[in-house]
């Protein structure tokens, strides 16, 4: 393993230049292997996440392009080609106005990581902002901000976004973004904070204060990048739980109004037709392997990020 | 310890009243309690204020607060806005429905979770453990109504040749908590036919949640010193599992099942709607629907009750069981 190790130029920043040639000069054939190189490497050879990151890869793009994957357009009503069972031209059937479930799953897909995606983006940037600054200031704010998320801990969280989603309306899916955001930045808050309060009192921390680096320099140059796996890793999975939490909302008929595609509203109407199954099972197992996939990247994530694991996984 | 506790128990009660203050301001602000009498024509003016006067729709939200909550306590959440039915009569009914329904799920799930937990911990790697790993992936992905409508569907009437029906009986109902004329009694017979569809699905989502993390912290102890000089010292190895490590193991769970009861209330509105189970949670659904402002503010406000007061069970156990934490 050690040879392997030592041997990989394509894996990191391959040592160039003068540190390259003063090593071979003292004779030592050390490759310099920054925490990010090890990471990469380590979540390349996790095959499960890279099997999801793989389905990921297909879901998110072909949602992103789902105009030009998708077979029929998703509001495309036919009425020779009611509630049909799979077929070649209509591989997971058609529903009660005869529009394709393939292409409305397509749409849906599109939908549904939208929502994933910015959710975990907005509340990502939020939580990080407000726990750096809890974190690194302490005091006051710091206590503020603790409460302020037991508080919504205590929250029953589906029951308050449900109440939400009825009272402001939610004609579209950023309005849904909005909405989860608000309740979703706590989480990764709670977890920068927690870093944040560690890491101050760092050495690396006094000797940048010392040089006269300010405040949001220390914060966000310095400490940081230290606490990106924690981050990267929450972010990954508040995907999966706002695409669930989105489903659920829809399926409730308190999320995205038809005749917008979602997952959670296609299981709804689908729920509707209990003889024609293909409308109820395609939706639901799309989310499952949505979510799956989210979930084994988060978790490959989680493995390779760990810095207190140099050991490289077979 | 003692000042700990009190501490604690004092803590929550701020909690409570703003968490509750919170939901009150928002539901009051967002949405207008007497939105359908404006919209009758044949209501007048006159009506309509007098109508606002007798609900202190006049007052400032502040006072308004508690005069709901004096409210509250006296008259048991007082009436509906929209058809002028006690709410408390209501709410016991389908709270103790759904409470049946959680704490046996809960129970079946804890009791499971943790048994496969251990397991999965004592044979790491081994086919078991990678096939409740797998399982508990599943579970993770798996969002509740889906499960819920998948267990429906194979237990619905009109499949036949499906498993609703062993030896000319029938095992499952699909929707209602009782037969028509059967007595409301938590143990009978038909009662336990028409929850134990939901119960299934609830247990299924929060047994991935407990197996995982019974295997976690079972791992975490296993490769702990004190097991290894338990070990070391000549114990048998099931006596090291039964005394040593499943106590300490236990301890994390305790906090889990906790934090876990949100995300399970979250389940129990959507299983019931599903199951057209006569529930507190499709209750809050129907109100919700129906914008019964007041009954939608009781369902909140006694989740995040009961919500807040399993928190604060969990962190004195935690202390309890766990000697080596020292509060200040």
């Amino acid at each position: 393993m050690s040879e392997s190790t030592v041997e990989q130029p394509g894996v990191g920043p391959a040592p160039t230049g003068p540190t390259a040639e003063a090593s071979a000069a003292e004779g030592l054939e050390l490759a310099v292997r920054s925490q990010w190189s090890y990471a990469r490497s380590r979540f390349f050879r996790h095959r499960l996440a890279l099997m999801g990151l793989f389905g990921l890869a297909v879901i998110f793009l072909s949602g992103a392009f789902a105009h030009w994957v998708a077979p029929f357009p998703y509001d495309g009503v036919g009425f020779t080609t009611i509630l049909k069972p799979p077929s070649w031209t209509h591989l997971f059937g058609t529903d009660e106005l005869g529009r394709d479930e393939l292409s409305r799953i397509i749409y849906g897909i599109r939908t549904s990581t939208e929502v994933g995606v910015f959710v975990a983006l907005a509340s990502t940037v939020i939580g990080v902002i407000l726990g750096a600054i809890a974190g690194y200031y302490g005091s006051w704010i710091d206590n503020l901000l603790m409460r302020l998320t037991d508080l919504f801990l205590t929250l029953p969280f589906l029951a308050i976004l449900l109440t939400a989603a009825k009272l402001l309306g939610t004609a579209n899916q950023w309005q849904i973004v909005a909405l989860f955001t608000f309740f979703f930045w706590t989480g990764i808050a709670r977890i920068v904070r927690g870093v944040f309060l560690s890491l101050r009192e760092k050495e690396y921390v006094e000797a940048a204060k010392a040089s006269g680096a300010s405040d949001s320099r220390i914060m966000f140059r310095h400490i940081l990048p230290n606490t990106l796996g924690p981050i990267v890793v929450n972010a990954t999975l508040a995907i999966g739980t706002a695409i669930l939490t989105e489903s659920a909302l829809s399926f409730l008929g308190f999320g995205l109004k038809p005749p917008t595609a979602s997952l959670g509203l296609l299981i709804a109407n689908g729920e509707n037709f209990p003889f024609s199954w293909w409308l109820t099972i395609t939706p639901g197992l799309v989310i499952i392997l949505v979510v799956l996939c989210v979930n084994l990247v988060g978790d490959g994530l989680r493995d390779a990020l760990d810095p207190t694991q140099r050991r490289m996984r077979a | 310890m003692i000042t700990y506790i009190i501490r604690r128990v004092l803590y929550s009660i701020p909690v409570l009243f703003v968490s509750t203050y919170l939901s009150f301001i928002f539901v009051s602000s967002a949405g207008d309690p007497l939105a359908n009498l404006r919209q009758n024509p044949k209501v007048s003016q006159n009506t309509l204020n007098l109508e606002i006067h007798k609900n202190h729709l006049d007052q400032n939200i502040f006072l308004r607060y508690f005069t709901w909550i004096w409210d509250v306590i006296q008259h048991g959440f007082g009436r509906s806005l929209l058809n002028s039915l006690e709410l408390w009569p209501q709410i016991t009914r389908t709270f103790g429905h759904t409470a049946e329904v959680v704490i046996l799920a809960e129970v079946i799930a804890i009791i499971i979770g943790c048994a496969v937990g251990m397991y999965s911990a004592i044979r790491q790697y081994s086919f078991f453990d990678y096939s409740f790993t797998t399982l508990s992936f599943l579970g993770f992905a798996m969002p509740t109504f889906f499960l819920a409508l998948i267990l429906q569907t194979l237990f619905v009437d009109q499949y036949n040749g499906s498993f609703h029906i062993l030896a000319g009986k029938r095992i499952f109902y699909t929707f209602g908590i009782n037969n028509p004329g059967a007595s409301d009694s938590w143990f009978t017979w038909d009662r336990l036919q028409h929850i134990g569809l939901p119960v299934m699905t609830l247990a299924t989502i929060s047994f991935a949640l407990y197996s995982r993390y019974m295997r976690a912290s079972m791992l975490d102890v296993i490769n702990s010193d004190y097991v290894r000089t338990a070990r070391a010292k000549g114990v048998p190895e099931w006596k090291v599992i039964i005394r040593h490590v499943v106590p300490n193991a236990l301890i994390p769970v305790v906090t889990v099942t906790a934090l876990n009861l949100g995300g399970i209330l979250g389940g129990a509105i959507v299983t019931e709607t599903v199951f057209t189970l006569d529930g507190f949670g499709s209750w809050f659904v129907e109100a919700l629907t129906n914008g019964d402002m007041y009954a939608v503010m009781s369902y909140l406000v006694i989740t995040a009750g009961i919500i807040i007061l399993f928190n604060l069970i969990a962190d004195i156990l935690y202390g309890v069981l766990d000697p080596r934490i020292r509060y200040e």
